[in-house]
């Protein structure tokens, strides 16, 4: 399959092309300040040779605009909160523990009705929809454009979401509805949060998601269009719109699945060396470790998984001070083409290092000729020791482990580190997160509570639902595998009840 | 007799409470975070609550004893509500027809140490700076007014839909585990309750006293080392004379349910002076006994705690994964349990273990 990656990052827009198990052809191109000409741009950069260009089967694109949005506060919608969990849960209401700037500017109105289910499939209420129908028409006399609806114990029985759902949507036609069933996990804060959210940036995902198919569509390409999700794996773009949540930390997900892909190595620390900090990860089969720990996105506590990742302040724009040497956590980032010493700059940072000690060619090294070879030494050193003291934070084995340096600034990774069996280098490695973006598979995940059945039982009836979803999703159903299963007895309820997790991928199918 | 002011708690000392209680939740007792976004919002309407030494109940004074029972994973969907507890204690006035002087919980260790607050916040009661347990324990019988032999009955029992019940009488402890289950069962495994009420004199004989307070300063103490970027874990040792018993990797978790507790083990790989001894501990909803290298170093009733080893905040046994970095510490039981009568209740036996209890704090 051809297929062409795109990574839209802070600084700049990668794109490659990747065919037949290798990347036939990586180009960079400026981000601009609307997403699209950036890409448009890159597109270009990437067709103009012949080595990208030609037919594709799927463009697939990573973005951070969305966890941006929301971290910045910018283009957060009013959102109505429809809680269905009364008489239970009422003193906690949503948006209970949200930061206060963000509240302000995404909270358009709460309303909670009676109805939700207990964890045995129990009603708790009987859903009270002549409360959905009159808190649907003071939503619409409130003119919100988005609405979040939450149930207890939704994902075991979503049944009331749903018909809430549908009323909602026979009273006021428009408003896209976010349903937290949809967004997985139990925890009815932590969903509903992510439902919240989800709602909160309905109409920038579609006013992007729209703006990339057309960027796609401008630059001559008829493949569909798939956006990358928090997971390692892609969603199509009429499903990415309806969830922009998913593609919160995309970034760093595609960054370590490219340097697996690249490297051939399934089982390594990664670390993806930027302008301004390292992220130092792990991959196990080909996907990042995840975090076990809730996950605050712009302060607001999720569920989300996410990689789990350490970051330093250490990067190619990392200023460099005193002697015995400092790096960072102060860097020149996207300004290093006018600010570092090789490009006729005043500030030093790790790059003229790198220049002068002759790892990197990059700029006019007469302008560091003035370094010492021992103190770029003492640098790189201090750099290797900042590596080594995290790498160990990061490990979850004792014995040394392979690592993949990926990321523009990783000439700083020495071939030698403790703790580490090998450092291996790959090409294209600055641009491991557009080929992660490439290689994406497609997922389906199961997250419940099974009573009654053996554990052998509870995990297989979980793993058909988890490849029927993947499936639904556009999955290949005969290179579906299981990349993750986790079952928790639950202490104090009846029945053997069993919570089961399993995630599957595969293959996108051909169409 | 000595009346010491009663002290307003602060919306701090709350936040110090949910890191402390967590953390003498010893893995279990579930997370005190939703009765502290309870709390928050309750101070933000701007009702206060009063702390009140044992010390100064009188003998005939009625406490209310309050927790929140059933499954942890219930109470993830079921959000606790302040009212419901309030009413627990209302219901148990109605039945008994005697006011209650203040409210104490029944377990210092995870969320049931804001209980009492929620209550007292809504009926304008003080809280009794004391509890039954010192930290969380799986059982009814495992409390400090068990071993001192009080009556285990009566107890009140809230569903938000109107559904009250009351356990009028059992013969034992254990009765009263099994009959009230059976009830937060029925309401779908959570439920408001209010334990059989104390006399003053019963509290000041066999409750364990000034844990609310332990609890905020050892919140107090981790939160400022983490302000001031200095070690959490290092800052609790010292504020509760504990005892570093061990730092590593978490290499493997085994978990099964049996009679209805979470039981398993956690096992661990060493790291700094530790490297190269492995470290298990067995659980049964709380961390129960540590073993080095297959010998036993600690057991209830000592407080056995697992903490993340950068931000020390507390790892439960449902939550506690593969790779997470820990550091193991012990901190002293409360005297209650060194008794013949107490070890029987919580002592490694009460678990199923054949081993003495040995203290890591025995001279």
């Amino acid at each position: 399959m051809r297929r062409i990656g795109i990574d839209v990052g802070g600084t700049n827009t990668d794109a490659v092309l990747v065919d037949g198990g290798r990347v036939r052809r990586a180009v960079k191109a400026p981000t601009t300040a609307d997403v699209t000409s950036g890409i448009v741009d890159a597109l270009a950069r990437l067709r103009a040779h012949q080595d990208g260009a030609g037919d594709v089967d799927a463009v697939m694109i990573g973005t951070t605009h969305f966890i941006n949005a929301v971290v910045q506060r910018r283009h957060v919608s009013r959102v109505a909160a429809l809680r269905i969990a009364l008489p239970t849960s009422a003193s906690l209401p949503p948006f209970c523990d949200w930061p206060d700037d963000l509240a302000a500017l995404a909270r358009g109105g709460v309303w909670q009705v009676e109805g939700g289910h207990e964890y045995d499939g129990r009603p708790i209420m009987p859903l009270d929809e002549a409360a959905i129908r009159a808190a649907a028409r003071e939503i619409r006399a409130a003119g919100l454009a988005s609405v979040a609806v939450s149930a207890a114990f939704s994902p075991i029985d979503p049944s009331h979401e749903i018909r809430a759902a549908a009323i909602l949507a026979e009273e006021l036609p428009g408003p896209p509805i976010t349903c937290s069933h949809e967004l997985g996990r139990i925890g009815l804060l932590e969903r509903e949060n992510a439902a919240l959210l989800n709602a909160a940036l309905a109409e920038l995902a579609r006013d992007t998601i729209e703006a990339f198919a057309a960027a796609i569509a401008g630059s001559g390409i008829a493949a569909p269009l798939y956006i990358t999700q928090n997971d390692g794996t892609v969603a199509e773009a009429a499903v990415a719109r309806r969830f922009p949540v998913y593609s919160f930390a995309s970034g760093a997900t595609n960054s370590m699945r490219g340097a697996a892909w690249l490297s051939g190595i399934e089982d390594a620390m990664v670390v993806d060396v930027g302008g301004t900090t390292t992220d130092i990860g792990q991959i196990r089969g080909g996907f990042p470790r995840e975090s076990s720990a809730v996950v605050h996105v712009g302060g607001v506590r999720t569920l989300f998984r996410m990689p789990d990742l350490l970051s330093i302040g250490l990067g190619g724009g990392s200023h460099v001070e005193g002697d015995p040497p400092r790096i960072g956590p102060l860097s020149v980032g996207f300004r290093l083409p006018e600010e570092a010493r090789v490009f006729g700059g005043g500030r030093l940072v790790a790059t003229d290092i790198a220049v002068a000690a002759g790892l990197l060619d990059l700029g006019e090294r007469a302008r560091v000729a003035d370094i010492a070879p021992g103190y770029a030494k003492r640098v790189l050193d201090e750099a290797a020791r900042m590596l080594e003291e995290n790498i160990d934070r990061m490990k979850t084995e004792a014995g040394d482990v392979p690592l993949v340096a990926v990321g523009g600034g990783a000439f700083l990774v020495p071939s030698r580190l403790a703790g580490v069996s090998r450092v291996v280098h790959v090409p294209h490695g600055d641009c491991a997160n557009a080929v992660g973006a490439a290689i994406a598979q497609i997922s389906g995940e199961v997250d419940q509570i099974f009573r009654d059945m053996t554990r052998a039982d509870a995990i297989a009836a979980a793993t058909r639902l988890a490849a029927d979803r993947a499936c639904t999703a556009g999955a290949d159903r005969a290179t579906l595998r299981t990349v993750e299963t986790e079952d928790m007895p639950l202490s104090y309820l009846p029945g053997n009840a069993l919570r089961v997790r399993v995630r599957m991928v595969g293959d996108v199918a051909a169409r | 007799m000595s009346a010491t002011p009663m002290r307003e708690i602060t919306a701090e000392d709350i936040e110090s409470l949910a890191v402390g209680a967590w953390i003498l939740g010893t893995g279990g007792g579930g997370s005190p975070y939703l009765g502290l976004l309870n709390m928050r919002r309750l101070y933000a309407e701007g009702r206060r609550v009063r702390l009140m030494s044992p010390d100064d109940l009188a003998d005939d004074d009625a406490v209310a004893v309050v927790s929140n029972q059933g499954a942890p994973l219930v109470g993830q969907e079921r959000l606790t509500d302040s009212r419901n507890v309030a009413r627990a204690v209302e219901l148990m006035e109605e039945f008994t027809g005697k006011r209650f002087r203040a409210i104490m919980s029944l377990e210092i260790g995870g969320g049931n140490s804001i209980q009492p607050m929620m209550a007292a916040a809504h009926l304008g009661l003080p809280v009794v700076d004391a509890d039954c347990m010192g930290r969380a324990y799986p059982e009814a019988q495992m409390t400090s007014f068990a071993v001192g032999g009080l009556k285990p009955w009566p107890l009140t029992s809230v569903d938000p839909r109107g559904v009250e019940s009351i356990v009028a009488r059992v013969p034992t402890w254990k009765w009263m585990e099994r009959v009230s289950r059976k009830i937060c069962t029925e309401y779908g495994s959570i439920a408001a309750t209010c334990k059989a009420p104390r006399t003053g004199a019963e509290v000041k004989r066999w409750g364990i006293p000034y844990t609310t307070t332990k609890a905020i300063r050892i919140g107090d103490a981790v939160r400022a080392a983490r302000r001031a970027h200095e070690d959490p874990v290092a800052a609790l040792l010292e504020a509760e004379d504990g005892k570093l018993l061990y730092r590593g990797k978490v290499v493997d978790v085994e978990r099964r349910t049996t009679e209805g507790f979470l039981r398993g083990r956690a096992r661990f790989d060493g790291s700094d002076a530790w490297r190269g001894a492995g470290m298990e501990i067995d659980f049964q909803n709380e961390w129960i006994v540590a073993r080095l290298d297959g010998a036993p170093i600690a057991m209830s009733p000592d407080l056995v705690c697992v903490l993340d080893g950068v931000s020390g905040e507390a790892i439960g046994t449902e939550t506690i994964r593969y790779g997470q970095r820990i550091v193991v510490v012990a901190l002293p039981p409360p005297e209650v349990f060194l008794s013949p009568k107490g070890l029987e209740h919580v002592g490694p036996r009460a678990f199923g273990y054949d081993i003495d209890f040995c203290s890591v704090f025995a001279p």
